[in-house]
Parts: structure tokens; sequence; C-alpha cells
């Protein structure tokens, strides 16, 4: 009974509107020295300032400032001469001031854009999308909620809060409406996220690690009938943390209201939590009462004035853009586009690059990074820059297989090995006894032998019969416990029995 | 002097709701003429302000009033929940935030 998307995209144009939060990688937090460092234990990164305890004064960090202005610069957005912090006053216990200091009607940047390209069945297409602001704000404090339904807001018992997070510069990246995007309205969104990550990435401006909260994705959706001009009813999805549940929450949206506007149901607005393990989203907290944050201008901050200069002095900094270095990358390295498009979603492409300067061959680094690494990765569930393997790691294998002191066989040893931890290349070669055994000399005694143990297979090979030499080659890398290298002997063995 | 009240019962009840606090009856009743006469007061000062003034939001001229992105040292947890009305595992406890849907 379920609508199948298709079906349902046939009768409704979508709508979408990200709105993605962006954690600065500063050092210390947005309006106090407290550090920002992930994962310390709970409430250690804390002052008056961060709890709000009366008489405390904030004070906007600089560095904050200026990566929300590169943000803005490379976003293509216009930097406003003047804007001011506001108050966003609601009572939740995320923040311990009973408010969060946000912008309002004045972001520090407004009115850009970025371009993505998607690939479809069709060849690839190109879609430009608005950004309608982009602005500073604090993020919140994290809650355990205790008791009830397990770990659930909804009938806890009482909750916990750690006000580590609270007051970590936090910039918002809105969309103006994304429309016209079709049927390719999942895809789009998450190659918007993406590009901005890719590019976030490259400014430096943040670590950028979805899974740890670092760059956070709410996705508006509204549906309207084709033909139709009126926008419907948006629904807000929260807590979509990685590139693949963005497509994922967009299109479970898109087939909820089309099946909600198909049986004449109204569509509520509210905000919708997505689970990742059923790729569906339910009701979120409730908004019965319309929001009301009576925004005002914070008075114990100052208006932010960036000059001409400052905005110039960050304008020259800014790094290629990430779709400008791709292309070079690919004519560099000869590429095909699907393999790009592996890295690209591997998210190896630094590590390919980092590994090519190291002196590897560009096409031996992509297939060590988007082969044997990637699928421990997988395995795993980890991203492979997670891995205790480095590009330069990467490098010296590959330059010892060039040498023919490794083996595709022996290097995926060392690389597993690595992974594992068990110390560097050469140690590893050393402390597991790995070496190919290429002497000519001892692997000739080898096949010597293997010829004198089956003298009629030997007799079969000298008779034209090469498959016959499996067996043959299979005695002697046995004898070699696997360290000589197969091709060689294969070649020495046919030569020596007068096929070569 | 007569006036009528600028601001309503039923908006003092409002922004009461909304900010958490408690009020009876007749605190209400009391809000609504004290924060009357504030807004006619403002009221007034509107009525001087020309076109040409932009409202204020700081009493003071200063612009890009910054520090420098330095750790500095932070509160020990025993510290920072001092003032806490309960804790627990060096958590913040808080009373049910929503209840059951």
């Amino acid at each position: 009974m379920a609508l199948r998307y298709e079906e349902a995209i046939a009768r409704y144009e979508p709508s979408l509107g990200l709105e993605v939060h962006v954690e600065l990688a500063t050092v210390s937090k947005m309006f106090c020295g407290c550090n920002t460092v992930f994962g310390a234990a709970a409430n250690t990164q804390t002052c008056p300032v961060c709890l709000g305890l009366p008489g405390a004064l904030p004070v906007a960090n600089a560095k904050a400032i200026e990566y929300t202005i590169a943000i803005g610069l490379a976003l293509n957005c216009s930097v406003a001469p003047f804007s001011r912090f506001a108050r966003k006053n609601y009572f939740y216990p995320d923040m311990p001031k009973n408010f969060q200091t946000s912008q309002y009607d004045e972001p520090i940047c407004t009115n850009g854009y970025l371009d993505i390209t998607i690939d479809t069945d069709e060849g690839s297409k190109d879609f430009r999308i608005e950004i309608e602001r982009v602005h500073m704000e604090e993020d919140t404090g994290k809650s355990l909620h205790m008791g009830g339904a397990t770990g659930r807001i909804h009938g806890a018992d009482y909750s916990l809060l750690d006000y580590n997070r609270a007051g970590i510069p936090l910039v918002e990246i809105v969309t103006k409406v994304i429309d016209g995007t079709g049927r390719h309205a999942p895809e789009v969104a998450r190659a918007y996220v993406s590009e901005l990550r890719d590019i976030l990435r490259a400014l430096g401006v943040s670590d950028v690690k979805m899974e740890q909260g670092s760059l956070r994705c709410d996705a508006n959706v509204s549906l309207r009938p084709i033909g139709s001009e009126k926008l419907g009813t948006r629904s807000e999805t929260k807590n979509v943390n990685s590139l693949k549940s963005v497509e994922r929450a967009i299109r479970g949206e898109i087939i909820r209201h089309a099946e909600l506007l198909n049986s004449n149901q109204r569509v509520i607005q509210e905000t919708r939590h997505f689970h990742e393990d059923t790729g569906l989203t339910t009701s979120g907290r409730s908004k019965e009462q319309a929001e009301d944050y009576r925004y005002f201008p914070e008075p114990d901050l100052v208006p932010i004035a960036p000059s001409k200069e400052m905005i110039e002095k960050i304008a020259a900094t800014l790094p290629e853009k990430p779709s400008v270095r791709r292309k070079k990358l690919q004519e560099a390295w000869q590429a095909p586009d699907k393999e790009m498009a592996a890295m690209i979603n591997a998210d190896v492409l630094d590590l390919v690059e980092a590994t090519v300067k190291l002196g590897a061959d560009p096409t031996r680094a992509r297939s060590w990074w988007l082969g044997e690494i990637a699928r421990i990765a997988n395995e795993r569930s980890v991203a492979a820059s997670d891995l205790a393997i480095s590009a330069a790691d990467v490098a010296e294998i590959v330059a010892l297989i060039v040498k023919g002191e490794l083996t595709d066989k022996l290097a995926r040893q060392v690389v597993e090995a690595l992974i594992n931890g068990e110390g560097r290349v050469g140690q590893i070669i050393q402390s597991r006894g790995i070496k190919v055994v290429s002497d000519d000399s001892s692997l000739m005694a080898a096949i010597e032998r293997a010829i004198a143990a089956a003298p009629d297979v030997a007799e079969k090979v000298r008779g034209g019969n090469i498959p016959a030499s499996g067996a043959l080659i299979g005695a002697v890398m046995k004898e070699s416990k696997g360290q000589a290298d197969a091709a060689k002997v294969r070649d020495l063995l046919l030569k020596h029995l007068g096929q070569g | 002097m007569t006036y009528m009240s600028s601001i309503s019962r039923d908006d003092v009840a409002n922004l009461a709701k909304l900010a958490r606090i408690d009020l009876s009856e007749d605190e209400l009743a009391g809000l609504v003429k004290e924060l009357s006469v504030i807004l006619d007061a403002v009221a007034r000062v509107q009525e001087v302000a020309g076109s040409d003034v932009p409202p204020t939001s700081h009493p003071l001229p200063l612009v890009n009033v910054f520090r420098q992105d330095q750790v500095r040292p932070s509160l020990t947890p025993e510290e920072a929940l001092s003032g806490a009305p309960a804790q627990e595992g060096k958590r913040f406890k808080v009373p049910q935030i929503l209840g059951e849907e």
C-alpha cells in the first residue's frame, strides 16, 4: 500500500529548504575562553559566561567572526557592513542562559549561491542553490534523558545536562526555497550538503564531522500539486547525520507527504526526527503554541562592522574552490568520472592527493584507497581517514611494490597490520618476516623440486598444456609460504619447461 | 490622569507564560498598570525621535569588540555545579521536560 517514490513525484512538485549548522573549529568558545575539545568529561568546559551566571560579560571570538565572513564569501554572499547579535528567548534546559545568542534580522552574510552538479541517468545536471543567509550563533548543551522509554525526551523522568558544548560557535547556513528539482530533489540536497562540506573543509573553518554533529542538516520539505503555484505545508526534519541520510530523509518525507495529500489529509507543520535505522521520520516536539522567541538586540555584545580591509584580507586567503580543485586533480590523475565520484563518495580525495604528492603513481594510490583500505573502513563502519594508515604509509607501500619488494598480496597484509596498529611499514615487514622471494636461484631450486615431485604434470606443461602449470606454481608458492611473487614463479617455470 | 492601558491583561499573562513566571491575578493587574506606564513613557520618546534617528540598541557607539581565540581556564565541574538545585554524575539534573505524547 505504501506509495512508490515515482508515483509521488509524478503528481507533486517538491520544494526544499535546507538549514545547515556548522560548529566552527575555534579552540575557544564563541563568547568566552572555555575549551571546545570534543568528548571531554561532563561540565569541565564551562564558565560564568557560558553558564549564563549573573554579571558575566560575553565578548565575541574574533576568529569565529572571520570564519563566518570567509564562509559567506565562499558562498558568494554579501557581507553586511553592520550586523548585530540578538537574544532568542526560550526556556529549554539545553541553554542555561534561557536564551541563545543568535542573529535575527541582521545576519553577517546574505544572498549567496552554491552551484552543484548531480549525476543522473540522463547525464550530469547543474543546479544553482541560492543562499538566503549565513549567521552566527552558539551551540547548545547536551541532554541525557533518564527513565521512561529509554533515551527519549517524551516521558523521561528527568534529564541531565552537560554544558561543555553550550557556547561553541555555530554558523547557520540557510538556503532560499529550492524549486524545480523534481524527482532529483533528494540527490540535489545531498549534493548541496556534500559540496558545502567540501567548501567548509577547504576553508579549514570546521572539522565537518557529521557523525560527531559538527555539521548538521535540517531539511524542510513541502509538496504542491504539479502546476500549482502555492507552496504546500512544510515539515522540518532534524537529526539528519550523514549525507546518505539527507537523501533518504527527503525521499521519505516526499512519500509521506504525498500519501497524506492523496488521501485528502493535511500535512502538519512540525518538526520531525529522522531515524537512521528505519529511514523514517517521527513527529518531534509538538509546536501547539506558535513559536514566540521575542528576539531583541543583544545589549551585552556590540555590533559587528567589518571594514572593507578586513573583508578583502579574508577574501585574499580563500582557498581554491573544491569544484575547481577536483577538475584539476582529475586531469592530472587522468581518473575516469566513475573513479572520481567513488573517491569523493569515500571521502579519500585528500588522502589520494597526499599519497601522490609523496611520489606514488596516481592510479596505484587511488586503487589502494578505493580498494583494500576502503574495504576495511567499510567493514569497520568508519571513515578511511580515521583508520591508522596515512598517505605516507601508502606511498611507502606503493614504492615497495614498484621496487618489487612487496607483492600486492603481501602489501595487503602490511595494510591490515598497519590499521591494526602493529607499527610502521618497515617494522611490520620485519616483525612479520614479510619478504618477496625474488632471488632467482632459490626460486629455481624450488621449481626444480616441484617438477621432480610431479614429473607427469611437468610433462603435460612441456606438451603445451599451460593451465596444468598451476599445480606446479602452487607447490612453489606453498614452499615459499606465499612470499614468492606468483607472476615471477610462473614466468620462470614456463621458461624452464620451454613454454616461456 | 486617565489613560488607556497600552498593554492588556492577556498580553501580560502571555508574556508571563512565555517567561515561565507564575503570577496571581492581583500581580497581573498590578503589572498591567506598571508596564503601561513604562510603555507610555517609551511611546512619548518615540514621538520625539524623528525618522533620522535610528533605533538605539546600544548606548555607546562601539563596534567590533572582539577577543582573541585563546583558551582560558574553565570552572571545575564542582564549581560549575555549586549552584545547581540538583545534580547527578557531574551533570545538572532538571525535571521532566516533556510529558508522554
